[in-house]
Protein backbone atom coordinates (compact mmCIF):
# COMPACT_ATOMS: atom_id res chain seq x y z
CA UNK A 1 0.00 0.00 0.00
CA UNK A 2 1.38 3.42 -1.16
CA UNK A 3 1.59 5.94 2.02
CA UNK A 4 -1.50 7.72 0.95
CA UNK A 5 -3.86 5.23 1.19
CA UNK A 6 -6.05 5.85 4.10
CA UNK A 7 -5.67 3.09 6.78
CA UNK A 8 -9.20 1.67 7.66
CA UNK A 9 -10.78 0.77 11.35
CA UNK A 10 -13.18 -1.72 12.68
CA UNK A 11 -15.75 0.35 15.04
CA UNK A 12 -18.70 -1.34 15.15
CA UNK A 13 -19.70 -5.18 15.99
CA UNK A 14 -22.85 -7.24 15.70
CA UNK A 15 -23.78 -10.65 15.74
CA UNK A 16 -26.28 -13.75 15.98
CA UNK A 17 -24.75 -16.60 16.38
CA UNK A 18 -25.85 -20.51 18.30
CA UNK A 19 -23.79 -19.48 21.02
CA UNK A 20 -25.92 -16.28 21.59
CA UNK A 21 -27.92 -12.98 20.29
CA UNK A 22 -25.44 -10.26 20.46
CA UNK A 23 -21.79 -9.77 20.60
CA UNK A 24 -21.29 -10.11 24.34
CA UNK A 25 -23.55 -13.45 24.90
CA UNK A 26 -21.42 -14.78 21.88
CA UNK A 27 -17.96 -13.58 22.67
CA UNK A 28 -18.46 -14.85 26.60
CA UNK A 29 -20.13 -18.46 25.44
CA UNK A 30 -17.24 -18.72 22.81
CA UNK A 31 -14.21 -17.74 25.85
CA UNK A 32 -15.77 -20.66 27.85
CA UNK A 33 -15.88 -23.22 25.35
CA UNK A 34 -19.22 -23.78 24.69
CA UNK A 35 -20.81 -25.70 21.70
CA UNK A 36 -24.00 -24.38 20.08
CA UNK A 37 -24.50 -27.51 18.15
CA UNK A 38 -27.67 -29.60 19.17
CA UNK A 39 -30.06 -31.56 17.51
CA UNK A 40 -31.74 -29.63 14.70
CA UNK A 41 -35.63 -28.41 15.34
CA UNK A 42 -36.67 -27.09 12.27
CA UNK A 43 -37.81 -30.48 10.04
CA UNK A 44 -38.51 -33.32 11.05
CA UNK A 45 -34.86 -34.89 10.10
CA UNK A 46 -36.33 -39.02 9.73
CA UNK A 47 -33.95 -40.45 7.25
CA UNK A 48 -31.11 -37.84 7.33
CA UNK A 49 -27.72 -39.13 8.09
CA UNK A 50 -26.88 -35.92 9.95
CA UNK A 51 -29.72 -34.94 12.61
CA UNK A 52 -27.76 -31.52 14.11
CA UNK A 53 -26.49 -28.56 13.60
CA UNK A 54 -25.71 -25.61 15.16
CA UNK A 55 -29.34 -23.15 15.67
CA UNK A 56 -29.82 -20.04 16.55
CA UNK A 57 -31.91 -19.73 19.47
CA UNK A 58 -34.54 -17.32 21.44
CA UNK A 59 -34.15 -14.53 18.17
CA UNK A 60 -37.23 -12.84 17.68
CA UNK A 61 -36.85 -10.78 14.34
CA UNK A 62 -39.75 -8.29 15.84
CA UNK A 63 -37.14 -7.34 18.70
CA UNK A 64 -35.81 -5.65 15.49
CA UNK A 65 -38.37 -4.78 12.69
CA UNK A 66 -41.75 -4.31 12.44
CA UNK A 67 -44.02 -6.63 12.17
CA UNK A 68 -44.74 -6.75 8.87
CA UNK A 69 -40.94 -6.58 7.88
CA UNK A 70 -40.79 -9.44 10.74
CA UNK A 71 -43.17 -11.51 8.75
CA UNK A 72 -42.03 -11.18 5.35
CA UNK A 73 -37.95 -11.50 6.18
CA UNK A 74 -36.61 -14.76 5.33
CA UNK A 75 -34.32 -15.95 8.24
CA UNK A 76 -31.08 -14.88 6.61
CA UNK A 77 -32.59 -11.37 5.97
CA UNK A 78 -33.90 -11.18 9.86
CA UNK A 79 -30.27 -12.22 11.45
CA UNK A 80 -28.33 -9.77 8.60
CA UNK A 81 -30.59 -6.89 9.63
CA UNK A 82 -29.83 -7.43 13.29
CA UNK A 83 -26.77 -7.92 13.41
CA UNK A 84 -26.30 -4.74 11.51
CA UNK A 85 -29.12 -3.19 13.78
CA UNK A 86 -26.20 -4.29 16.86
CA UNK A 87 -23.12 -3.28 15.43
CA UNK A 88 -24.53 0.90 14.28
CA UNK A 89 -25.80 1.16 18.00
CA UNK A 90 -22.28 -0.68 18.86
CA UNK A 91 -20.23 1.98 16.16
CA UNK A 92 -22.60 5.07 17.80
CA UNK A 93 -23.11 5.86 13.85
CA UNK A 94 -25.92 7.38 12.98
CA UNK A 95 -27.13 7.87 9.18
CA UNK A 96 -28.70 10.81 8.02
CA UNK A 97 -29.15 12.71 5.29
CA UNK A 98 -25.81 14.28 5.50
CA UNK A 99 -23.47 11.47 5.15
CA UNK A 100 -26.20 8.51 3.60
CA UNK A 101 -24.45 8.55 0.42
CA UNK A 102 -21.34 7.69 2.17
CA UNK A 103 -21.81 4.86 4.16
CA UNK A 104 -22.34 1.66 2.53
CA UNK A 105 -22.91 -1.51 2.77
CA UNK A 106 -21.19 -5.15 1.46
CA UNK A 107 -22.02 -8.72 2.65
CA UNK A 108 -21.72 -12.38 1.69
CA UNK A 109 -23.99 -14.63 1.55
CA UNK A 110 -23.70 -18.52 -0.14
CA UNK A 111 -27.14 -18.98 -0.49
CA UNK A 112 -29.65 -17.31 0.06
CA UNK A 113 -32.87 -17.97 1.02
CA UNK A 114 -32.86 -21.71 0.66
CA UNK A 115 -36.06 -22.03 3.03
CA UNK A 116 -38.05 -19.91 0.97
CA UNK A 117 -36.81 -22.01 -2.26
CA UNK A 118 -38.21 -25.29 -0.73
CA UNK A 119 -41.36 -24.01 0.52
CA UNK A 120 -41.96 -22.37 -3.01
CA UNK A 121 -41.09 -25.69 -4.94
CA UNK A 122 -43.43 -27.31 -2.79
CA UNK A 123 -46.25 -24.68 -3.92
CA UNK A 124 -45.77 -24.62 -7.55
CA UNK A 125 -46.01 -28.51 -7.62
CA UNK A 126 -48.86 -28.72 -5.03
CA UNK A 127 -51.22 -25.71 -6.17
CA UNK A 128 -49.37 -24.31 -9.14
CA UNK A 129 -47.12 -21.57 -10.59
CA UNK A 130 -50.25 -19.22 -9.97
CA UNK A 131 -50.12 -19.89 -6.32
CA UNK A 132 -45.95 -18.75 -6.09
CA UNK A 133 -45.60 -15.90 -4.07
CA UNK A 134 -44.14 -12.39 -5.61
CA UNK A 135 -42.25 -12.40 -2.39
CA UNK A 136 -40.48 -15.49 -3.56
CA UNK A 137 -37.54 -14.03 -5.45
CA UNK A 138 -36.57 -11.02 -3.57
CA UNK A 139 -36.74 -13.53 -0.63
CA UNK A 140 -34.33 -15.67 -2.17
CA UNK A 141 -31.67 -13.58 -3.60
CA UNK A 142 -28.33 -13.17 -1.75
CA UNK A 143 -27.93 -9.44 -1.94
CA UNK A 144 -31.21 -9.14 -0.39
CA UNK A 145 -29.73 -8.82 2.38
CA UNK A 146 -27.49 -5.28 1.90
CA UNK A 147 -30.60 -4.14 -0.39
CA UNK A 148 -32.40 -4.77 2.62
CA UNK A 149 -29.96 -3.21 5.31
CA UNK A 150 -29.66 -0.15 3.34
CA UNK A 151 -33.23 0.34 2.99
CA UNK A 152 -34.04 -0.27 6.81
CA UNK A 153 -30.84 2.19 7.73
CA UNK A 154 -30.79 4.23 5.22
CA UNK A 155 -27.22 3.58 3.98
CA UNK A 156 -27.13 4.92 0.08
CA UNK A 157 -23.54 4.23 -0.36
CA UNK A 158 -22.51 1.12 -2.57
CA UNK A 159 -24.30 -1.76 -2.06
CA UNK A 160 -23.01 -4.90 -3.19
CA UNK A 161 -22.93 -8.89 -2.56
CA UNK A 162 -20.66 -11.41 -2.84
CA UNK A 163 -21.79 -15.17 -3.10
CA UNK A 164 -18.31 -16.80 -2.54
CA UNK A 165 -19.28 -19.88 -0.64
CA UNK A 166 -18.29 -19.87 2.60
CA UNK A 167 -15.46 -17.21 1.82
CA UNK A 168 -18.48 -14.48 1.19
CA UNK A 169 -18.32 -12.99 4.58
CA UNK A 170 -14.83 -12.71 4.32
CA UNK A 171 -14.32 -11.46 0.65
CA UNK A 172 -17.11 -9.10 1.94
CA UNK A 173 -15.08 -7.66 4.61
CA UNK A 174 -12.14 -6.85 2.26
CA UNK A 175 -13.81 -5.41 -0.59
CA UNK A 176 -15.45 -3.01 2.07
CA UNK A 177 -12.11 -2.38 3.06
CA UNK A 178 -11.19 -1.50 -0.91
CA UNK A 179 -14.34 0.77 -1.06
CA UNK A 180 -13.31 2.93 1.54
CA UNK A 181 -9.53 2.29 0.48
CA UNK A 182 -10.71 3.72 -2.88
CA UNK A 183 -12.78 6.86 -1.39
CA UNK A 184 -15.90 5.67 -2.07
CA UNK A 185 -17.34 5.57 1.21
CA UNK A 186 -16.12 6.97 4.51
CA UNK A 187 -17.92 4.10 6.60
CA UNK A 188 -18.95 0.67 5.33
CA UNK A 189 -21.29 -2.12 7.04
CA UNK A 190 -20.13 -5.65 5.68
CA UNK A 191 -19.83 -8.88 6.90
CA UNK A 192 -21.88 -12.54 6.41
CA UNK A 193 -25.21 -14.09 6.85
CA UNK A 194 -26.23 -17.53 6.17
CA UNK A 195 -29.53 -19.79 7.27
CA UNK A 196 -30.01 -22.91 5.75
CA UNK A 197 -30.47 -25.78 8.02
CA UNK A 198 -33.56 -26.82 5.61
CA UNK A 199 -33.99 -30.40 4.46
CA UNK A 200 -32.49 -30.21 0.44
CA UNK A 201 -29.31 -28.37 2.42
CA UNK A 202 -28.38 -30.94 4.88
CA UNK A 203 -29.28 -33.85 2.16
CA UNK A 204 -26.76 -32.16 0.17
CA UNK A 205 -23.97 -32.16 2.33
CA UNK A 206 -24.85 -35.01 3.44
CA UNK A 207 -24.48 -36.50 -0.41
CA UNK A 208 -21.25 -35.19 -0.45
CA UNK A 209 -20.19 -36.86 3.21
CA UNK A 210 -19.26 -33.39 3.97
CA UNK A 211 -21.18 -33.44 7.34
CA UNK A 212 -20.74 -34.70 11.08
CA UNK A 213 -22.81 -37.44 11.63
CA UNK A 214 -21.74 -37.87 15.49
CA UNK A 215 -26.00 -37.41 16.37
CA UNK A 216 -25.37 -38.95 19.28
CA UNK A 217 -22.92 -36.07 20.80
CA UNK A 218 -24.22 -33.10 18.88
CA UNK A 219 -21.70 -30.77 21.30
CA UNK A 220 -18.67 -33.13 20.27
CA UNK A 221 -19.47 -32.94 16.75
CA UNK A 222 -17.50 -30.29 15.24
CA UNK A 223 -13.79 -31.01 16.17
CA UNK A 224 -11.45 -29.32 13.45
CA UNK A 225 -7.93 -30.66 13.64
CA UNK A 226 -8.84 -33.27 16.30
CA UNK A 227 -7.92 -36.77 14.84
CA UNK A 228 -11.13 -37.90 15.35
CA UNK A 229 -13.07 -35.47 12.97
CA UNK A 230 -15.60 -36.44 10.45
CA UNK A 231 -17.10 -33.58 8.70
CA UNK A 232 -18.77 -30.27 9.49
CA UNK A 233 -21.86 -29.00 11.56
CA UNK A 234 -23.89 -26.58 9.91
CA UNK A 235 -24.40 -23.65 11.56
CA UNK A 236 -26.61 -20.12 11.02
CA UNK A 237 -26.39 -16.47 11.71
CA UNK A 238 -24.72 -13.40 10.90
CA UNK A 239 -21.50 -11.24 11.84
CA UNK A 240 -21.71 -7.41 10.81
CA UNK A 241 -18.56 -4.84 11.35
CA UNK A 242 -18.53 -1.11 10.84
CA UNK A 243 -15.68 -0.30 8.87
CA UNK A 244 -14.34 3.32 8.56
CA UNK A 245 -11.63 5.15 7.48
CA UNK A 246 -9.41 6.57 10.48
CA UNK A 247 -9.97 9.55 9.99
CA UNK A 248 -13.64 9.50 9.72
CA UNK A 249 -13.87 7.18 12.94
CA UNK A 250 -11.83 9.65 14.91
CA UNK A 251 -13.63 12.87 14.00
CA UNK A 252 -16.30 11.63 15.80
CA UNK A 253 -14.87 10.34 18.47
CA UNK A 254 -15.46 6.37 17.84
CA UNK A 255 -13.92 3.67 19.94
CA UNK A 256 -11.96 1.70 17.49
CA UNK A 257 -11.38 -2.11 18.23
CA UNK A 258 -8.63 -3.18 15.36
CA UNK A 259 -7.15 -1.45 12.07
CA UNK A 260 -7.81 -3.73 9.09
CA UNK A 261 -4.44 -3.81 7.90
CA UNK A 262 -4.78 -6.29 4.72
CA UNK A 263 -7.03 -8.51 2.48
CA UNK A 264 -5.93 -11.58 0.17
CA UNK A 265 -7.13 -13.79 -2.26
CA UNK A 266 -6.10 -16.79 -4.85
CA UNK A 267 -7.85 -18.90 -6.31
CA UNK A 268 -7.21 -23.03 -6.08
CA UNK A 269 -7.92 -23.91 -10.19
CA UNK A 270 -8.14 -27.60 -8.90
CA UNK A 271 -11.67 -28.82 -7.84
CA UNK A 272 -15.00 -27.98 -7.19
CA UNK A 273 -15.01 -29.02 -3.79
CA UNK A 274 -11.29 -30.13 -3.12
CA UNK A 275 -8.71 -28.16 -1.53
CA UNK A 276 -5.90 -27.82 -3.75
CA UNK A 277 -3.05 -30.48 -2.27
CA UNK A 278 -1.10 -29.48 0.82
CA UNK A 279 -3.44 -26.15 0.47
CA UNK A 280 -1.02 -24.73 -1.69
CA UNK A 281 -4.24 -22.22 -2.73
CA UNK A 282 -4.76 -21.23 0.51
CA UNK A 283 -1.34 -20.46 1.31
CA UNK A 284 -1.11 -18.14 -1.77
CA UNK A 285 -3.93 -16.26 -0.16
CA UNK A 286 -2.71 -15.55 3.26
CA UNK A 287 0.72 -14.68 2.07
CA UNK A 288 -1.70 -12.38 -0.12
CA UNK A 289 -3.36 -10.62 2.90
CA UNK A 290 0.46 -10.27 4.65
CA UNK A 291 1.48 -8.81 2.41
CA UNK A 292 -0.89 -6.14 1.59
CA UNK A 293 -0.79 -5.80 5.53
CA UNK A 294 2.72 -4.80 5.13
CA UNK A 295 3.95 -7.46 7.58
CA UNK A 296 6.81 -9.70 8.07
CA UNK A 297 5.06 -13.02 8.42
CA UNK A 298 6.50 -13.09 11.97
CA UNK A 299 4.29 -10.48 13.28
CA UNK A 300 1.10 -12.74 12.93
CA UNK A 301 0.14 -13.75 16.30
CA UNK A 302 -2.95 -15.45 15.67
CA UNK A 303 -4.69 -17.14 12.80
CA UNK A 304 -9.00 -17.41 12.88
CA UNK A 305 -8.74 -20.59 11.16
CA UNK A 306 -11.64 -21.65 8.28
CA UNK A 307 -10.66 -25.58 10.38
CA UNK A 308 -14.48 -26.39 9.19
CA UNK A 309 -14.22 -30.12 11.02
CA UNK A 310 -13.57 -31.88 7.68
CA UNK A 311 -10.32 -34.48 6.88
CA UNK A 312 -9.59 -32.14 4.05
CA UNK A 313 -9.64 -28.65 4.88
CA UNK A 314 -8.00 -29.24 8.39
CA UNK A 315 -5.25 -31.03 7.10
CA UNK A 316 -4.48 -28.80 3.82
CA UNK A 317 -4.99 -25.74 6.23
CA UNK A 318 -2.23 -27.05 8.71
CA UNK A 319 0.00 -28.09 5.44
CA UNK A 320 -0.45 -24.36 4.16
CA UNK A 321 -0.03 -22.34 7.29
CA UNK A 322 3.38 -24.61 7.65
CA UNK A 323 4.25 -24.33 3.95
CA UNK A 324 4.05 -20.24 4.43
CA UNK A 325 5.41 -19.48 7.78
CA UNK A 326 7.81 -22.52 8.35
CA UNK A 327 9.04 -22.20 11.97
CA UNK A 328 6.78 -19.35 12.87
CA UNK A 329 3.70 -21.82 12.35
CA UNK A 330 4.44 -23.99 15.63
CA UNK A 331 4.73 -20.47 17.38
CA UNK A 332 1.53 -18.79 15.93
CA UNK A 333 -1.72 -19.67 17.52
CA UNK A 334 -4.57 -21.23 15.68
CA UNK A 335 -7.68 -21.92 16.29
CA UNK A 336 -11.15 -22.74 14.45
CA UNK A 337 -14.55 -20.99 16.19
CA UNK A 338 -16.35 -23.43 14.27
CA UNK A 339 -15.43 -25.77 16.80
CA UNK A 340 -18.70 -23.75 18.96
CA UNK A 341 -20.69 -22.20 16.13
CA UNK A 342 -20.35 -24.85 13.59
CA UNK A 343 -20.12 -24.20 10.35
CA UNK A 344 -21.96 -20.63 9.08
CA UNK A 345 -21.30 -21.02 5.09
CA UNK A 346 -21.46 -17.56 4.17
CA UNK A 347 -22.22 -16.49 7.34
CA UNK A 348 -18.63 -17.61 8.76
CA UNK A 349 -16.41 -14.45 7.61
CA UNK A 350 -18.74 -12.58 9.01
CA UNK A 351 -19.12 -13.72 12.28
CA UNK A 352 -14.79 -14.74 12.50
CA UNK A 353 -13.90 -11.52 11.26
CA UNK A 354 -16.04 -10.61 14.13
CA UNK A 355 -13.94 -12.71 16.65
CA UNK A 356 -10.70 -11.28 15.06
CA UNK A 357 -11.36 -8.04 15.91
CA UNK A 358 -12.37 -8.63 19.33
CA UNK A 359 -9.50 -11.12 19.66
CA UNK A 360 -6.80 -8.54 19.04
CA UNK A 361 -9.28 -5.91 21.06
CA UNK A 362 -9.19 -7.78 24.19
CA UNK A 363 -5.98 -10.01 23.53
CA UNK A 364 -8.16 -12.94 24.52
CA UNK A 365 -7.75 -16.38 21.97
CA UNK A 366 -11.08 -18.64 22.00
CA UNK A 367 -10.22 -22.08 21.67
CA UNK A 368 -10.44 -24.97 19.64
CA UNK A 369 -12.83 -27.46 21.60
CA UNK A 370 -13.14 -31.12 21.21
CA UNK A 371 -9.49 -31.25 21.17
CA UNK A 372 -9.01 -34.64 22.85
CA UNK A 373 -7.06 -36.97 20.12
CA UNK A 374 -3.98 -35.32 18.62
CA UNK A 375 -3.71 -35.75 14.86
CA UNK A 376 0.10 -36.60 14.09
CA UNK A 377 -0.76 -34.45 11.00
CA UNK A 378 -2.07 -31.38 12.74
CA UNK A 379 0.51 -30.78 15.04
CA UNK A 380 0.70 -26.66 15.33
CA UNK A 381 -1.10 -24.64 18.21
CA UNK A 382 -4.64 -25.18 17.94
CA UNK A 383 -5.54 -23.01 21.67
CA UNK A 384 -7.10 -26.54 22.70
CA UNK A 385 -10.30 -26.28 24.39
CA UNK A 386 -9.65 -23.57 26.69
CA UNK A 387 -9.47 -19.84 25.62
CA UNK A 388 -6.20 -18.29 26.47
CA UNK A 389 -5.14 -14.70 27.57
CA UNK A 390 -2.10 -13.49 25.19
CA UNK A 391 -0.71 -10.23 23.54
CA UNK A 392 -2.18 -10.25 20.16
CA UNK A 393 -0.99 -7.43 17.86
CA UNK A 394 -1.73 -8.56 14.49
CA UNK A 395 -4.03 -11.27 13.95
CA UNK A 396 -5.39 -13.36 9.99
CA UNK A 397 -9.04 -14.53 9.50
CA UNK A 398 -9.53 -17.41 6.67
CA UNK A 399 -12.03 -18.54 4.42
CA UNK A 400 -12.20 -21.03 1.94
CA UNK A 401 -15.11 -21.96 -0.19
CA UNK A 402 -16.37 -24.16 -2.85
CA UNK A 403 -15.02 -23.24 -6.08
CA UNK A 404 -11.57 -22.88 -4.76
CA UNK A 405 -12.54 -19.37 -3.47
CA UNK A 406 -9.91 -18.38 -0.94
CA UNK A 407 -9.85 -14.97 1.27
CA UNK A 408 -8.11 -13.79 4.32
CA UNK A 409 -8.13 -10.98 6.29
CA UNK A 410 -5.73 -9.08 8.66
CA UNK A 411 -6.74 -6.96 11.98
CA UNK A 412 -3.80 -5.70 14.01
CA UNK A 413 -3.77 -3.45 17.13
CA UNK A 414 -4.98 0.15 16.48
CA UNK A 415 -2.19 2.41 17.03
CA UNK A 416 -3.71 5.69 18.40
CA UNK B 1 -66.67 -17.02 10.69
CA UNK B 2 -68.22 -14.30 8.06
CA UNK B 3 -66.90 -13.32 5.14
CA UNK B 4 -65.81 -9.99 6.20
CA UNK B 5 -63.80 -11.15 9.27
CA UNK B 6 -62.29 -13.80 6.57
CA UNK B 7 -61.07 -11.10 4.81
CA UNK B 8 -59.91 -9.03 7.83
CA UNK B 9 -57.70 -11.98 8.40
CA UNK B 10 -56.29 -12.30 5.02
CA UNK B 11 -55.53 -8.55 5.82
CA UNK B 12 -53.89 -8.54 8.85
CA UNK B 13 -51.73 -11.52 8.17
CA UNK B 14 -50.17 -10.28 4.75
CA UNK B 15 -49.82 -6.66 5.34
CA UNK B 16 -48.83 -6.90 9.15
CA UNK B 17 -51.44 -4.34 10.63
CA UNK B 18 -53.40 -4.12 13.69
CA UNK B 19 -57.00 -6.03 13.58
CA UNK B 20 -58.42 -2.33 14.14
CA UNK B 21 -56.55 -0.98 11.55
CA UNK B 22 -58.80 -2.93 8.81
CA UNK B 23 -62.15 -0.98 8.42
CA UNK B 24 -63.49 -0.90 5.63
CA UNK B 25 -62.97 2.26 4.13
CA UNK B 26 -59.09 2.03 4.62
CA UNK B 27 -57.03 2.01 1.35
CA UNK B 28 -54.46 -0.87 0.91
CA UNK B 29 -51.52 1.56 -0.36
CA UNK B 30 -53.14 4.60 1.32
CA UNK B 31 -54.11 3.22 4.63
CA UNK B 32 -52.60 0.03 5.68
CA UNK B 33 -49.08 0.63 4.04
CA UNK B 34 -48.91 -1.81 1.17
CA UNK B 35 -46.74 -1.70 -1.52
CA UNK B 36 -46.94 -3.41 -5.12
CA UNK B 37 -46.16 -7.05 -4.61
CA UNK B 38 -48.10 -7.17 -1.60
CA UNK B 39 -51.10 -6.22 -3.50
CA UNK B 40 -50.49 -9.32 -5.62
CA UNK B 41 -50.04 -11.48 -2.72
CA UNK B 42 -53.07 -10.12 -0.64
CA UNK B 43 -55.20 -10.84 -3.95
CA UNK B 44 -53.47 -14.49 -4.59
CA UNK B 45 -54.42 -15.19 -0.85
CA UNK B 46 -58.39 -14.02 -1.26
CA UNK B 47 -58.47 -16.31 -4.38
CA UNK B 48 -56.89 -18.89 -2.31
CA UNK B 49 -59.43 -18.60 0.42
CA UNK B 50 -62.24 -18.18 -1.23
CA UNK B 51 -61.23 -20.50 -4.65
CA UNK B 52 -61.95 -17.61 -7.30
CA UNK B 53 -59.89 -16.03 -10.05
CA UNK B 54 -59.23 -12.56 -9.85
CA UNK B 55 -58.18 -11.51 -13.34
CA UNK B 56 -55.22 -8.49 -13.52
CA UNK B 57 -57.92 -6.16 -14.70
CA UNK B 58 -60.40 -7.17 -11.76
CA UNK B 59 -57.84 -6.56 -9.05
CA UNK B 60 -56.87 -3.00 -10.20
CA UNK B 61 -60.17 -2.04 -9.28
CA UNK B 62 -59.50 -3.12 -5.43
CA UNK B 63 -57.84 -0.40 -4.00
CA UNK B 64 -60.19 -0.73 -0.67
CA UNK B 65 -60.93 -2.86 2.09
CA UNK B 66 -64.69 -2.72 0.89
CA UNK B 67 -63.46 -3.38 -2.75
CA UNK B 68 -62.75 -6.51 -1.92
CA UNK B 69 -65.37 -7.57 0.42
CA UNK B 70 -67.38 -6.55 -2.53
CA UNK B 71 -65.90 -8.60 -5.24
CA UNK B 72 -65.67 -11.66 -2.96
CA UNK B 73 -69.33 -11.02 -1.86
CA UNK B 74 -70.34 -10.73 -5.73
CA UNK B 75 -68.39 -13.71 -7.23
CA UNK B 76 -69.01 -16.28 -4.47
Amino acid sequence: MNTCTPEIVVTGLGMVTPLGVGVESTWSALCQGKSGVGPITRFDTSGFKTTIAAEVKDFNAEDFMSKKEARKAERFIAYIIAASKMALDDAGLVIDSGNAERVGVFTGCGLGGLQTMEESRDVIVNRGPGRVSPFFIPMLIGNMGPGLIAIHFGAKGPNCSVATACAAGTHSVGEAMRILQHGQADAMITGGVESVITPLCIAGFNSMKALSTRNSEPEKASRPFDKERDGFVVGEGAGILILETREHAEKRGARIYATLAGYGMSGDAYHMTAPSPEGEGMARCMKSAIEDAGLPLEAVDYINAHGTSTQFNDLCETQAVKSLFGEHAYKLAISSTKSMTGHLLGGAGGVESVFTALTVYHDLIPPTINQESPDPECDLDYVPNQARKQVVNAAMNNSFGFGGTNASVIMKKFKA
Amino acid sequence: MSLEEKVKNIIVDKLGVEPDEVVEEASFVDDLGADSLDLVELIMSMEETFDLEISDEEAEKILKVKDAIEYIKAHT
